[in-house]
């Protein structure tokens, strides 16, 4: 007999009460009625912490192998890009460039504005103890043109291209778009991914500039306020003692970033299976691990440059 | 090299995943010009047979060698080509969101052609009206469609090239039984008048009666039956029978009673 369909004895029905209690006890009856038609379920033997630990490690480092192998097609679609360079889409990559990059202006500048007003804010009380006011300017300039900015930026652009982007390419994914791009001999790491890597990498070395500039105008807000020095002293200073390779290292930093936040994104995406929740749950964890991802090559970046001496 | 009559051929074909085998050692030949149906329960592997056929996934064995040619062995260039000569039509359309019904139709054709924009168009149109789609509905976007209009637009999509061969994905799915009656006769149509090779996914019975020549039924990871099915119907195999027999007993059932 079909295991699904159990036959069921014909249950009384008679009209109960609609309380909790009597319609519970009314359903709870019927169920003790069908007796040994009851379909049991055998429960599977929930795997135990260690099991569970070795499969999300094997899942992870399976992860970690997919996404190197995703950069390598990516990085061959490229390649194949260059003979054929009518393949790539200059509408998509404008849009990406202005959704990314133009309408992100405001924001960046706001949040580094402040950061630079903070930091300011923070060394300002520690250097009035010492009489050193007037170092505030390499401390502002130096925190935000090497670290804070092209981190800022990073951790902004990651939550809003970064998911923007396994969000967009995830529905088509579920839409069966990028199974259709195939099938019509296009190759959706040329079509979809390659504008916005080319996007972001023009974009988020510019928002870095930007938010240089922000930052750095921040600082001097809260140093004219709080430690007397005037914009023109502080730009001054600025001027003299600031090296060019600051800002250098700042936004070749965020060159690298803008690859980071793509290809996770896009890798993200182009994950996702089946259905549209299975969308939210690769955005999320795209913008996490993007931003874990930047983070670590800072981190790396502040190592390389100890040992260079940058 | 394809002069025989053989479209498609898969031999031994295999496919897990993880330590769930969904096809094992499979072998099925579709002959040129006909209308194959692919049917078979939910879990038998039927999309993902044509994923393979299409090159969209690999197979853990065997080869799917479609036009003669291996589609695992192919480089890009001679992958390009062989697309160029097949239509698929997704179950869910597959149609970009972004672009409009028009051209959607058309990018086959922008693509893989050189034909001027206008001329692109106008033959877009021209496959919108075959699959009984109103010229006003290629100004829309795919979203704005209802469910039958999209599977008629991802048809059209599907023949813009004038395919040799057509892959329908559950052509009926989701649809209302007029919508679906509609679909039976809009792949009739394509049929008498572009004569492909169609290979159709579907579980919907009226459609595989309607429309196919013959029937492959998956199950146990093989093909279970291949005949006409009008012979699949008295079949003795199980599987076969509970899936065929069950609509004429359930339409049997009242008289009876």
């Amino acid at each position: 007999m079909d295991p699904y369909s159990p036959r069921l004895p014909v249950l009384s029905a008679e009209p109960a009460g609609s309380s909790p209690q009597e319609l519970g006890s009314r359903v709870q009856a019927n169920w003790q009625r069908a007796g040994a038609d009851r379909p049991t379920l055998q429960q599977p033997d929930r795997p135990g912490f260690l099991h569970r630990t070795g499969l999300q490690t094997v899942a992870t480092g399976q992860q970690g192998l997919d996404f190197l192998t995703f950069i390598g097609q990516v990085a061959l679609a490229g390649a194949s890009m260059l003979r054929y360079p009518s393949r790539m889409r200059w509408r998509v990559f404008l849009h990406e460039l202005q959704i990314g990059g133009f309408d992100a202006l405001p924001i960046i500048g706001l949040t580094a504005f402040l950061l630079g007003v903070v930091v300011a804010y923070q060394g300002a009380d520690q250097l009035r103890n010492y009489g050193a006011n007037i170092f505030v300017v390499e401390l502002v300039g130096y925190a935000m043109l090497r670290e804070f900015a092209p981190l800022i930026s990073a951790i902004i652009i990651a939550g809003r291209s970064g998911s923007a982007y396994a969000a967009q390419l995830g529905t088509m994914v579920v839409n069966e778009e990028v199974d259709a791009l195939s099938t019509i001999g296009i190759d959706p790491l040329q079509r979809l991914v390659w504008p916005r890597i080319l996007a972001l990498a023009i974009a988020l070395p510019l928002l870095t500039v930007f938010a240089d500039i922000a930052g750095v105008f921040g600082g001097m807000v809260m140093a004219s306020t709080q430690l007397d020095i005037g914009f023109a002293e502080f730009l001054a200073r600025f001027g003299r003692v600031m090296q060019g390779t600051a800002l250098l290292v700042g936004v070749g930093k965020s060159f690298v970033f803008a690859f980071i936040i793509v290809l996770v994104g896009c890798f993200q995406g182009l994950r996702t299976r089946g259905s549209a929740d299975s969308v939210g749950r690769q955005t999320t964890v795209s913008v996490v691990q993007a931003i874990f991802l930047v983070i670590v090559a800072d981190a790396l970046f502040s190592v390389a440059f100890n040992v260079l001496g940058i | 090299m394809d002069g025989d009559n053989t479209v498609i051929d898969l031999q031994q074909v295999g496919t897990r995943f993880g330590s769930h085998t969904v096809h094992d050692g499979l072998d099925l030949v579709v002959k040129r010009g006909e209308v194959l149906g692919l049917a078979g329960g939910s879990g038998s592997g039927k999309s993902v047979l044509l994923r393979e056929m299409i090159g969209l996934q690999r197979p853990s064995a065997g080869r799917v060698c479609v036009f003669g040619q291996d589609i695992q062995a192919l480089g890009a260039e001679e992958a390009l080509l062989l697309r160029q000569r097949w239509g698929v039509m997704f179950q869910r359309g597959g149609l970009f969101s972004a672009l409009t019904v028009r051209q959607n139709v058309g990018l086959p054709l922008r693509e893989h052609t050189n034909l001027d924009d206008a001329l692109i168009d106008e033959i877009a149109e021209y496959k919108l009206a075959l699959t009984g789609l109103p010229p006003e509905a290629g100004l829309k976007l795919p979203g704005e469609l209802s469910g039958g209009m999209l599977k008629r637009a991802a048809l059209a999509r599907a023949i813009a090239l004038d395919p040799e061969l057509l892959f329908l994905d559950e052509p009926t799915s989701g649809l209302d039984p007029a919508s679906s009656a509609g679909v039976d006769e809009l792949i009739q149509r394509t049929q008498a008048l572009l004569g492909p090779t169609m290979v159709v996914v579907t579980h919907d019975l009226d459609l595989l009666w309607r429309v196919t020549d013959r029937v492959a039924v998956l199950g146990e990871g093989r093909v279970l039956a291949l005949d006409t099915m009008d012979n699949l119907s008295r079949h003795e195999h199980p599987i076969v029978q509970a899936y065929f027999i069950d609509r004429r007993g359930a339409q049997a059932a009242p008289a009876a009673a």
